[in-house]
């Protein structure tokens, strides 16, 4: 009894070292964010602001487009992942369910396609969507996010699916329902937190992204929140601190929302009424 | 019903992707790509570009907003890809490999003579690679100390000024007279090295890199060259009158430590003044000192920032125009006050706005005549050499890991060997 108290202890020490550790970039991010420049430059860091100021926040927005970058952000980001998990969904369905040959060559090809590095694809990618005409456009940006996101997609849908137990399905199929109302009724919501979980994923990638935003946008009214932060940095890494925290604390909220929305989709139980009662 | 819901906004969203815009009637669109990043300095471009654009009603100037932090591989893409801006901004010792790729028009014959002759040859040299003049310079910036005022005049120690500098000995000298219990005469932000220990070596006669004959470079670290780091490396191992932990550090991190009284001087470059003016505490007295000087004087490399003009641009001489409008003396002046830097046109550096005391405005103009192209730059390879085998070199040596002689071996030996491919 008193190892499993003291092993308990240990584990939720543990536990919050780890959140600690999680957190505390973001922590300071946000109390960088309301810091005055002269408490910025202060030798002795604070955890609270002294005189919290929004004046970042404000530089932050007459500097640079940032209600716009975020705009075209959350479109860009918003497209890839519902085109991701489009395709991915049904092509994931068949690679768990059909272990043929094909689904094995393409499930090697989606771990090799991981490898490449992103200077080997630019160029070839860049003279693409130019003769595409798509260089400069968010279309061009959420086919390339799309392609990236797919195999990664690919992979953690094909994980979801296998896991759904096929023995539901052939329940269904012997209680009368046919191919289509089985993939319907029975495996999608079950897959439901899997493709949310998908899904989340290639919206964060994307709206991480940088280098392909960078190379690909080329006017101010078409780039997105990563590109404009690092309007920010000047020559040898010299940045406007404060300003920069504030709009990087605000890029970090959409994705902090959607978690937060999201996570109970995720969370709550995957298998949740696969029994018949 | 939930489906086409579904498809709806897919089709809503994409139909909102959809990127470019018309192209205008007739008139010709520039695409002038900045780096601009402090507030002042946006702004200033940005009117600029506005009144061009108010006053040229055939040619449109866009404002792209670049960042230094990535300007080069982006840059590389969209030469490869043929879509580079009109207009590009970027520092002179970024130039080499664009330059000599073909990327970037000679502006040699584009430019008109006020402006050839209102930016000095020094200044023009570090732009210029071959026959070609591939960037107009137009800022920079020297490395100068910043120093806590109040503790220099309290240590009674002899002020420097353009006119009569510290020599390097001297330098070393009183950092050492300055540190004391936990505080430290100078604090050297050295995260990267390179590029500040070659300029300021320039300043003792140190040339590092030397042409022959065949037009090929070599590196030759001569008695020279050892002047700058060895007053490094012994300011922080010998005297300890550097500060350790800042050695692996950016200029900005040494700010709080600066503010705070642990140092006594700062080596940075002259537009971190504006940080230093924002982020003081009141009443915090600072002022600007020259960089020691050498054999040579207060000479210092430097790689200014510049405009140049895309080959592939279909509006050469347009461009140009913009440049020689960008770069009249009252806008470069517009710039260089918005940037805390310094002109390299001599009308603008003679702008009385440029010559006030404070904030340290007239030692910086002082020691415009002392700039020059930093011999390195020119250099293909430079930018490897200086990556794998300098920057690792300088920092094991300022850090006490090695010595002088290690570091002659690898800057000399596998530099060379470096050297030697692209030289081919």
């Amino acid at each position: 009894m008193r190892t499993s108290t003291t092993g308990r202890v240990g584990q939720y020490a543990a536990l919050l070292a780890y959140l600690v550790f999680l957190a505390f970039p973001f922590l300071w991010l946000v109390s960088t964010a309301f810091k005055s420049p002269r408490e910025l430059g202060s030798l002795h860091p604070t955890w609270i602001p002294r005189d919290p100021t929004l004046d970042n926040f404000r530089q932050a927005f007459d500097e640079q487009p940032l209600l716009r970058a975020a705009g075209n952000s959350l479109l860009a980001a918003s497209a890839a992942a519902v085109i991701a998990v489009l395709i991915a969904t049904p092509l994931a369905y068949v690679m768990a369910r059909r272990r043929t040959w094909l689904a094995k060559a393409a499930t090697g090809w989606v771990v090799v396609s991981q490898a490449f590095p992103l200077v080997l694809v630019i160029i070839p990618l860049f003279l693409v969507l130019k003769n595409l005409r798509l260089i400069n456009s968010l279309v061009g940006l959420v086919l390339v996010y799309v392609v990236w996101a797919l195999p990664f997609a690919l992979w953690m849908l094909v994980g979801y699916v296998r896991a759904v137990p096929t023995e539901l399905e052939e329940a269904a199929a012997v209680d009368g329902a046919g191919r289509l109302r089985t993939l319907v009724s029975v495996t999608a919501p079950l897959l439901a937190p899997g493709i949310v979980a998908t899904a989340l994923f290639a919206f964060i990638t994307a709206w991480n992204e940088f280098f392909f935003a960078l190379v690909l946008l080329k006017t101010s009214d078409k780039q997105t929140l990563p590109v404009v932060l690092t309007h920010f940095i000047g020559a040898e890494g010299v940045a406007d601190l404060g300003p920069l925290a504030a709009a990087a604390f605000l890029a970090t909220l959409p994705s902090l929302i959607i978690f937060a929305i999201i996570q109970r989709r995720i969370t709550g139980g995957m298998l949740a009424g696969a029994v018949k009662s | 019903m939930r489906a086409r819901w579904f498809v709806g906004v897919l089709l809503l969203l994409l139909a909102g992707c959809t990127g470019t815009s018309a192209p205008e009637d007739g008139r010709i669109t520039l695409r002038f790509q900045s780096l601009a990043w402090q507030e002042e300095s946006v702004e200033a471009n940005k009117a600029l570009v506005k009144e061009w654009n108010a006053t040229h009603p055939g040619v449109k100037v866009e404002y792209v907003q670049g960042s230094w932090d990535s300007v080069h591989d982006q840059l590389l893409t969209s030469f490869e890809g043929g879509e580079a801006p009109d207009i590009i901004h970027d520092a002179s010792d970024d130039l080499a490999d664009f330059a000599y790729g073909g990327y970037l028009a000679d502006l040699k014959d584009l430019l008109p003579q006020r402006l050839k002759s209102d930016i000095p040859q020094r200044s023009w040299a570090t732009a210029t690679f071959g026959d070609g003049v591939y960037g107009v310079p137009f800022l920079q910036e020297p490395r100068v100390l910043i120093a806590n005022a109040e503790w220099l005049n309290e240590s009674g120690v002899r002020i420097p000024t353009p006119e009569r500098p510290w020599s390097w000995a001297e330098f070393r000298r009183i950092t050492e007279r300055l540190s004391g219990d936990g505080t430290y005469g100078v604090a050297w932000p050295l995260k990267e090295p390179v590029s500040a220990t070659l300029n300021l070596s320039l300043s003792a006669g140190g040339q590092l890199f030397h042409r022959g004959a065949d037009g090929k470079a070599t590196i030759r670290f001569e008695k020279a060259d050892e002047t700058v780091p060895r007053t490094i490396h012994d300011q922080a191992n010998t005297d300890h009158s550097a500060s350790p932990t800042t050695l692996g550090s950016g200029g900005s991190d040494t700010l709080p430590g600066f503010f705070g009284g642990k140092y006594a001087m700062v080596p940075l470059g002259f537009s971190y003044r504006q940080q230093i003016a924002q982020q003081a505490p009141k009443g915090f007295q600072w002022q600007v000192l020259p960089a020691p000087a050498g054999a040579d004087g207060l000479t210092q490399g430097v790689s200014p920032q510049t405009l140049s003009v895309a080959e592939d641009s279909p509006h050469k001489k347009e461009a140009a125009e913009f440049i020689d409008f960008l770069l009249r003396p009252k806008n470069m002046v517009r710039l260089a006050l918005g940037d805390w830097m310094l002109p390299t046109g001599t009308q603008a550096l003679a702008d009385p706005a440029l010559h006030v005391t404070k904030d340290g405005w007239a030692t910086g103009t002082a020691l415009a005549s002392h700039l020059t192209t930093a011999p390195a730059q020119s250099v293909r390879g430079y930018p490897e050499w200086k990556d794998k085998v300098a920057t690792p070199a300088f920092q094991e040596y300022y850090s006490g890991a090695i010595g002088l002689d290690e570091l002659r071996k690898r800057l000399e030996d596998d530099g060379n060997l470096v050297l030697a491919r692209y030289q081919r």
